[in-house]
């Protein structure tokens, strides 16, 4: 079994597509011979020909509408956008096109395709370079939203995205492409979409992150656990269609949680989680729900970008104040 | 391929207002099956244009975006394309869906506020009505890029309004189609008007046909009222794609006599006497006049026709009337290809409450 990175995984699992369907192809801009801005798609234009790894011209409302076109006449097209702070020109497509096609049209064209693009910061990117929009496009009826945490679940997931029938954006975690390595078998099996993965196990509180945040929940409960404070982390990884259960079932269990994301916090994806845990699990909750999150301020440039992230000490101190509210 | 760049402003013409022939129209142009099988399928449109627009005048239908005046447009590109072929169509273009094998009442389900009204028995490829303007031109593009990929002989036809050339998808997905080569045609149908905008305001490029130029892609204008030239110039475009000439936007010149929509009033920004003499050129009565030169049609003829049509959209508006109501559960059907159990419990609730509702907006 190889050591892969995320990216590397990224790029396994598009490879095994291309390999074993005919129908997928993959367009963006530099994605054929330079193999992408992040070496996502490196070798596949040579391996599968330019009309199947496409480089496209620097447009992304036209590349996701063109990959629109492409899945409803029964391909299964693979969009790269470079940085999740250019899809926006690319929101009208999906919002508009991609995300109804199936409903309006009563299933008589569908929209199997999958809008791949980094998401979020700690790379010491530009401007536009580190924005995390996933709430936005959650927000959206009838898309998919995935983020990955691990080489082995990007690996898994982005098969599922691209089997999936319907429109998946997947937002991969820039910090996480080559920040470590894991074990991950290039063997064509894919993940369940829809539903969260428990990461670690615990009773005393839940942290629910998804992506880059993951690491950052997971390096907190360890030092939580130094002193005692024994965490369950969960890793949303779908964020739409959402699997509630899971995080409710560890909420019921711990009675405590602190959900962390990189977004700026006011209508971020959290406070979905917290609604849904002030409907479903107020009786179980021993303290109040707390969010860590990015603040409502524009990213700051690489400089201050430490100080914007939730950090393991400002996810650990939220923890600690749960568990001291309900002392 | 290296795009003509010497687009003549000219548009081709092959009938003059009264029904004159002009200009050097190939025979087949002129065919006389050819320009009866066109003047049916204009007569057929407004027909049932008109009778759209009256019922959303007594509440039996939602907005609807009428195609009066501009009935050569759909009919010359419709009739020009091949059922394997594909149309991503606006909201204007019922002449050409029509032609193509859309019911009536489809057309009149969907303005009646009925998703199943996208849903066409005939043909099964074509794109849904595209509102949010320009925006399908790059969906035109990718069906077109997945033709060429499966070495298939079908072509992509996008039609799309005057304004809807100054979006930037217009111009993205145009370079793009001529990048990638594809089996493409745009129609960019000139009917003057962007809702209140005039052309003038659109743009200050010479032709809209010139913004082929830039995009590396055939250009070239066409009086949209005279549905022969339509014909000819659309099915040359389509043929030279299906033949792996590339794409081709061609600039369709017309005026749009009615209102931008049911919700519009146009008396608000028109001078009504320049629209009384566009209506001077409409298509219909065009080529009326011709086919009556030509003795190829009379009074009877008119007469039976008009029957025929009145006939055809009585029993489609009947139909359209007689549609049940879709169920609560149409608004979760279909929405992905299984509904998430997450949201099985918003759709407990719309069960809980549902009503029958009204089923004309």
């Amino acid at each position: 079994m190889a050591e892969l990175t995320l990216v590397e995984a990224v790029n396994r699992a598009l490879a095994h597509e291309l390999e074993h369907d005919s129908a997928v192809l993959l367009l963006g801009e530099d994605i054929g011979v330079n193999g992408g801005v992040f070496r996502a798609t490196l070798g596949l234009q040579q391996r599968f020909g330019c009309e199947r790894v496409i480089d496209t011209p620097l447009a992304e409302a036209a590349i996701a509408g063109a990959a629109i076109g492409m899945a409803a006449m029964g391909l299964k097209p693979v969009v790269e956008i470079q940085f999740s702070g250019f899809l926006y020109p690319a929101m009208d497509q999906l919002i508009n096109h991609a995300s109804r096609l199936r409903h309006r049209t009563r299933g008589r064209l569908t929209c199997p395709m999958v809008l791949r693009a980094p998401n979020g910061g700690g790379i010491h990117a530009p401007e536009h370079h580190s924005e995390s929009p996933e709430a936005m496009l959650a927000h959206v009826p009838g898309l998919r939203v995935v983020i990955p945490s691990s080489p082995s679940r990007a690996y898994g997931l982005l098969l599922a995205a691209i089997r999936d029938p319907d429109p998946v954006v997947f937002l991969e975690p820039t910090r996480l492409y080559r920040l470590f390595k894991q074990e991950v078998a290039d063997d064509g099996e894919a993940l369940p979409l829809d539903a969260c993965f428990i990461s670690r196990e615990g009773r005393d509180a839940t942290l629910v992150a998804w992506g880059g945040m993951l690491h950052e929940a997971l390096a907190a409960a360890d030092r939580l656990a130094e002193d005692g404070i024994d965490c369950e982390v969960i890793d949303v990884a779908t964020l739409k269609p959402l699997d509630g259960e899971t995080i409710l079932r560890s909420v019921e269990k711990t009675g405590r949680c602190v959900i962390v994301q990189e977004a700026a916090r006011t209508s971020g994806f959290g406070a979905e989680i917290a609604a849904l845990l002030a409907e479903r699990a107020l009786y179980f909750l021993l303290a109040p729900v707390k969010r860590v999150t990015g603040y409502d301020v524009v990213i700051p440039l690489a400089r201050l970008e430490h100080q914007y992230l939730p950090s393991v000490d400002r996810i650990a101190a939220a923890v600690r104040e749960t568990m001291e509210a309900s002392a | 391929m290296v795009a003509d760049v010497s687009i003549p402003i000219d548009p081709l013409r092959f009938l003059a207002p009264d029904g004159a022939l002009c200009g050097a129209p190939p025979a087949e142009a002129i065919a006389p099956e050819l320009a009866l099988r066109l003047y049916h399928a204009m007569a057929r449109t407004r027909a049932y244009d008109s009778k759209a627009v009256a019922l959303q005048r007594t509440g039996k239908l939602g907005t609807f975006a009428s195609a009066l005046g501009q009935e050569a447009i759909g009919v010359g590109v419709g009739a020009a394309m091949r059922e394997e072929d594909v149309l991503a169509p606006s909201y204007r273009d019922h002449g050409a869906q029509l032609l193509r094998g859309m019911s009536m009442t489809e057309n009149l389900v969907y303005w009646g506020g009925d998703e199943r009204g996208s849903d066409y028995a005939v043909p099964r490829r074509d794109f849904p009505i595209c509102v949010p303007v320009g925006t399908q031109i790059a969906h035109a593009v990718g069906a077109a890029y997945a033709f060429k990929l499966r070495g298939e002989a079908s072509v992509a036809v996008a039609i799309i309004g005057d304004g809807g050339t100054s979006t930037g998808d217009f111009y993205s997905a145009l370079n793009m189609a001529g990048v990638f080569d594809v089996p493409l045609v745009v129609v960019v149908n000139n009917n003057q008007w962007a809702i209140s905008t005039p052309c003038s305001l659109e743009t200050a490029a010479p032709t809209i046909a010139h913004k082929a130029i830039a995009a590396g892609v055939a250009g070239l204008r066409v009086d949209g009222n005279d549905a022969l030239a339509m014909h000819h110039v659309a099915n040359r475009a389509i043929e030279t794609a299906r033949s792996g000439g590339g794409a081709t936007l061609i600039e369709a010149l017309s005026y749009r006599l009615g209102d931008h929509t049911t919700a519009d009033d146009a008396t608000r920004y028109r001078d009504p006497d320049v629209v009384r003499r566009a209506a001077t050129q409409e298509p219909i009565a065009r080529l009326r006049n011709y086919l009556t030169k030509r003795g190829l049609w009379n009074e009877e003829d008119e007469a039976r026709l008009g029957r025929e049509n009145a006939e055809e959209v009585e029993r489609a508006v009947e139909a359209y009337l007689a549609t049940p109501p879709q169920s609560f559960a149409a608004m979760f059907d279909h929405l992905f290809a299984q509904l998430p159990p997450s949201m099985r419990d918003q759709y407990e609730e719309a069960r809980r409450f549902a009503s029958d509702g009204a089923r004309h907006g």
